[in-house]
């Protein structure tokens, strides 16, 4: 695609960075207020209790306490939730999981009130446990919330066409369960949230949040105050990925209820293990497979059961596993699909968003699937991707026809097999596989010799996953998004998004989207601080849709704007109709007569002119479609398509994964920030590395044992070798100039890339993430509790 | 009790308790909150500060200790207005996302290229293998330290 872009598609330093690198940036717990108070948590030790009574009488009179907050202490909601209020702000009656709170103590010296927590008795009764989501929808399974009747939390079917006549109509068929596992968001900031009393008994709150609009909603509720009384500012975000939404939603409604019994401004800031204890995490799946192909490979038919656990509450689970049956099936075109997605409750802490949102666990399923047929077949990984991969004009498992844009999924195949020259290593490695080291008690697993030399140990792999994902919200939910901008009398433009900045440098492309279109330079442009009271709700930013949705808005904003000025500068020089205006790089120009002006002095006229200065302007994304109970419909407006390949070598001896390479091929659409979305690929493929070797939260009866980042391990600067993004940039109708998505799908495909490639080292297939040492070696994860047989 | 220490060039004095952390220290007491918390346990480096030279989790320091010493913070490598040359590449290179490393990571890579002006990718990743970053991958970290050792040297020789 050739467009002729003056900023569009370069290189641009973020407008925040300056701030961020000189360390003056502030994040939610650098502010502090005159007479601020800290407020502190009181959990109990247990997964599941019914709470008998609360006695506060050793602290009461404590001058360190300035107050003592419980539920009774709310005047409004005291339930909660993103979709359904099943969370309680004040646990008061039972728990449900270990990170719930009781109640909190206010006071000046945090680490006072850190001590006395441990003087509060609490009488509480152990409940029994359920932690095993297989055992949820048994009929005699306790039930996590009564009130609800039943522990399922959301069922999503989908039927196309007939599963059981594809099977029958298949040469071959093919039955697998696949588990993937909980893991932290790991933003390297816990959070922090303030909550200011203003007059009038309205209420500022500044916060380390992801969404400040649902924020603003949920602290409303809890207080009884109509939205305009509550105002909330988004501090610079430490990281979130999905993960400062509810967790943000329910500390900031309890700093808010503590500040306005005390008309003053409350602190909480969590400890990193408070963190890990208490917010949400990604959802572990059991995955189900059944698949029915031909003797070249064409798929007939596939069932799916995906089954999710939610944890304690809902929070985002309907959403999440939407994304799941949408693209269950990956992106093949397969004529008979029946798949069902189920979220149940259980004890276990509870899941939520996380950068991928349900699409990750299917994709290492799904993916490390078509590589087991491709063996089956005899072809190569990439060619039976090619036989079943979809095309313009394809339909999807939810009878979608794709159109209407490029449908890059084989080009992008394409482009990294090539550019990898993936087949002949594939087959190269394929010749050389061995096995593991044979491992038993009474022979060490090496030999003196091997110590010396490992490199016989090491076998290399290589393996590749592809995706399609819906952009933006889908079906799932209403999709619309508005930015502000206008220009002062001395030509500086100030704009304002409804969409939030997460750290990623959304600012900053919806800035160079505005600037494009206005004809002027970035450095021109300040964005204002994200107000919720100042600009429209855009909905959140998730799902990829920052720049699809903001950056047409920022572009629509600009567009309004600068057709007023077109007038003015026609007016000014005297152009006749049918002479075209251009603005570009802080001048405008007449096709006939050349430069005719500076962008101030436009500005300066207009204004001079009384002309408005000002726009809103509105993106709102096209019809989408969706039938509940067949789970059919045109789920996205548009899809974007990836494939990774991953280089790796594993050691036969100890089954250490070690990544050489990930190369990430990605079509976005239009890049606007060529340095962003570059950083996007590099920090997603590292995170997709560390949920497919590294990572884990795992419980113990619902108690977390990974709660610091001591146990809870995330890659570090040594754990990949290299990462090579390359964009394949299709055409597009929808967004800014066809801009769509990229943070998700950069995370999404590395786990089952890298379980492909140790397969292609080993010769061994694997069905549990995540591949580390004991998975790859042993077959199965060690926990704590092994060791402890022996002596129970 | 009473320390004196130099901090970002100047002598400074404070009266502290003594189980207060380094972290503490400068967050609360002189109000540099360029260094930051991410853990309290030593894990993730967004509170490295340069004490003597060297990089250090100030989570794990106790404010007493710092006594006679100096100590250097993000605050204190930036010169007024103008930034150091690895901030200045850690912008140009992306190695920016949210921010909240960014301090650590910088003055991690500043420890190193005081100590080894010519250092290796290795000992780049050897380097900020203490600091944690969730956003960037930590490749556009390397290249900028490995681009401000190459303009540093180039300002010697000249
Ligand atoms: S806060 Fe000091 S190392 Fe994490
Ligand atoms: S930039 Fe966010 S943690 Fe490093």
């Amino acid at each position: 695609m050739s467009k002729d872009f003056s900023i569009v598609g370069k290189s641009v330093i973020r407008e925040d960075g300056f701030e961020k690198i000189t360390g003056r940036a502030k994040f939610a717990d650098d502010y502090k207020f005159d007479g601020m108070l800290f407020s502190v948590m009181l959990r109990v030790p247990a997964t599941h209790a019914k709470i008998n009574s609360v006695d506060f009488s050793a602290i009461q009179n404590n001058p360190s306490v300035a107050s003592i907050i419980t539920s009774q202490d709310i005047p409004g909601a005291k339930k909660i939730g993103m979709i359904k209020n099943d969370q309680p702000v004040f646990c008061d009656e039972k728990i449900v999981t270990p990170g719930d709170v009781l109640a909190m103590i206010v006071g000046e010296d945090e680490t006072e009130l850190r001590k006395l927590l441990t003087k509060i008795k609490v009488d509480y009764t152990s409940l029994p446990t359920l932690t095993d989501p297989k055992k949820s929808l048994d009929p005699d399974a306790l039930l996590i919330h009564p009130e609800f009747g039943s522990n399922l939390i959301v069922h999503h079917p989908l039927r196309k066409g007939n599963v059981e006549k594809g099977f029958a109509e298949s040469d071959e068929i093919l039955e697998r369960v696949y588990t993937t596992q909980t893991i932290e968001h790991a933003y390297i900031e816990p959070e922090a949230v303030i909550a200011i009393p203003l007059e009038d008994g309205a209420l500022k709150v500044i916060g380390s949040i992801q969404n400040p609009f649902t924020v603003r909603r949920i602290v409303a509720s809890v207080l009884n105050l109509p939205n305009e009384k509550v105002q909330v500012v988004q501090a610079q975000l430490g990281g979130s990925f999905g993960g400062k939404d509810d967790t943000m939603c329910m500390l900031s409604a309890r700093a808010a209820v503590a500040a306005l019994k005390l008309n003053r401004s409350v602190k909480i800031r969590y400890t990193r293990d408070e963190s890990i204890l208490e917010s949400y995490k990604r959802h572990p799946y059991i995955l189900k497979y059944k698949v029915g192909f031909s003797k070249i490979g064409k798929i007939n038919a596939m069932k799916i059961d995906l089954l999710a656990d939610g944890g304690a509450y809902c929070s985002m689970s309907p959403f999440v596993t939407w994304r799941s049956v949408v693209q269950a099936t990956g992106p093949y075109e397969i004529e008979n699909v029946q798949t069902d997605v189920r979220a149940v409750y259980t004890n276990n802490p509870y899941t939520g968003a996380m950068r991928g949102f349900g699409s990750p666990q299917p994709i290492f399923a799904q993916e490390t699937l078509m590589d087991e047929i491709a063996l089956h077949i005899g072809v190569t990984p990439d060619e039976i991707r090619r036989r079943n991969g979809l095309k313009l004009g394809s339909v999807t498992a939810t009878g979608q026809t794709l159109k209407e844009h490029d449908v890059n999924l084989i080009p992008v195949l394409n482009k990294a097999v090539s550019f990898t020259n993936f087949a002949e290593k594939w087959k190269e490695n394929k010749k050389n596989q061995t096995g593991l080291k044979e491992y038993s008690f009474d022979q060490p697993i090496f030999k003196d010799e091997q110590f010396i030399s490992s490199e016989k140990l090491i076998k290399k792999g290589i393996g590749l996953a592809v995706s399609f994902r819906g952009c933006s919200l889908g079906a799932e939910g209403l999709d619309q998004s508005s930015c502000y901008i206008s220009v002062q009398p001395d030509g500086k433009v100030v704009m304002l998004s409804g969409l939030a900045e997460n750290g990623q440098g959304l600012r900053m492309t919806l800035l160079m989207a505005a600037a494009e279109e206005l004809g002027v330079t970035a450095d021109k442009i300040i964005f204002l601080e994200n107000d919720t009271s100042k600009i429209e709700d855009s909905g959140p930013t998730v799902a990829s849709r920052g720049t699809i949705m903001g950056a047409a808005a920022a572009k629509n904003a600009a567009e309004l704007l600068r057709k007023q000025l077109e007038k003015v500068a026609r007016e000014v020089s005297k152009l006749d109709e049918t002479d075209f205006i251009s603005f570009r790089e802080n001048l405008v120009f007449s096709r006939k007569k050349g430069m005719i002006a500076k962008f101030d002095d436009v500005i300066k006229a207009a204004f001079e002119n009384k002309v408005e200065l000002s726009a809103i302007g509105r993106y709102k994304s096209p019809d989408v479609s969706w039938d509940e109970h067949t789970g059919q419909g045109d789920a996205y407006f548009t899809y974007v398509y990836g494939c990774q390949v991953a280089e790796v070598s594993v050691n036969t001896g100890t089954g250490e994964v070690y990544l050489n390479k990930i190369t990430a091929v990605h079509d976005p659409g239009t890049v606007i920030n060529r340095l962003g979305a570059i950083g996007q690929v590099y920090g997603g493929v590292t995170q997709g590395a560390g949920y497919g070797i590294l990572e884990e939260v795992t419980n113990e009866d619902g108690m977390i044992r990974e709660l610091n980042f001591d146990q809870y391990l995330i890659p570090t600067a040594k754990d990949i070798d290299e990462i090579k993004p390359l964009f394949l940039e299709g055409n597009e109708k929808y967004g800014a100039w066809g801009a769509k998505s990229l943070g998700e799908p950069t995370l999404e495909l590395g786990a089952a890339a890298i379980a492909n490639a140790v397969c292609n080292a080993l010769g061994k297939r694997f069905y549990n993430l995540p591949l580390n040492l004991e998975e790859v070696l042993l077959g199965r994860k060690l926990r704590p509790q092994d060791l402890k047989r022996g002596s129970l | 009790m009473e320390i004196k220490f130099v901090l970002n060039g100047k002598e400074v004095a404070a009266d502290i308790s003594p189980s207060i952390r380094l972290l503490d220290l400068l967050r609360e007491k002189f109000e540099l909150t360029g260094t930051k918390e991410g853990c309290g346990v030593g894990e993730c480096g967004a509170c490295t500060v340069l004490m003597n030279g060297k990089a250090v989790n100030s989570c794990l320091v106790l404010a007493a200790q710092v006594n006679n010493s100096e100590i250097l913070t993000i605050e204190g490598i930036t010169n007024g207005e103008e930034l150091h040359p690895l901030q200045k590449n850690f912008l140009l290179n992306g190695a920016v996302q949210c921010g909240f490393c960014s301090p650590g990571m910088v003055l991690s890579s500043y420890a190193l290229l005081e100590e080894n002006p010519n250092p290796t990718d290795e000992e780049i990743k050897d380097a900020i293998a203490g600091n944690l970053c969730r956003c960037t991958g930590y490749k556009q970290i390397i290249d900028a330290v490995k681009q401000t050792a190459k303009e540093l040297k180039v300002e010697v020789k000249v």
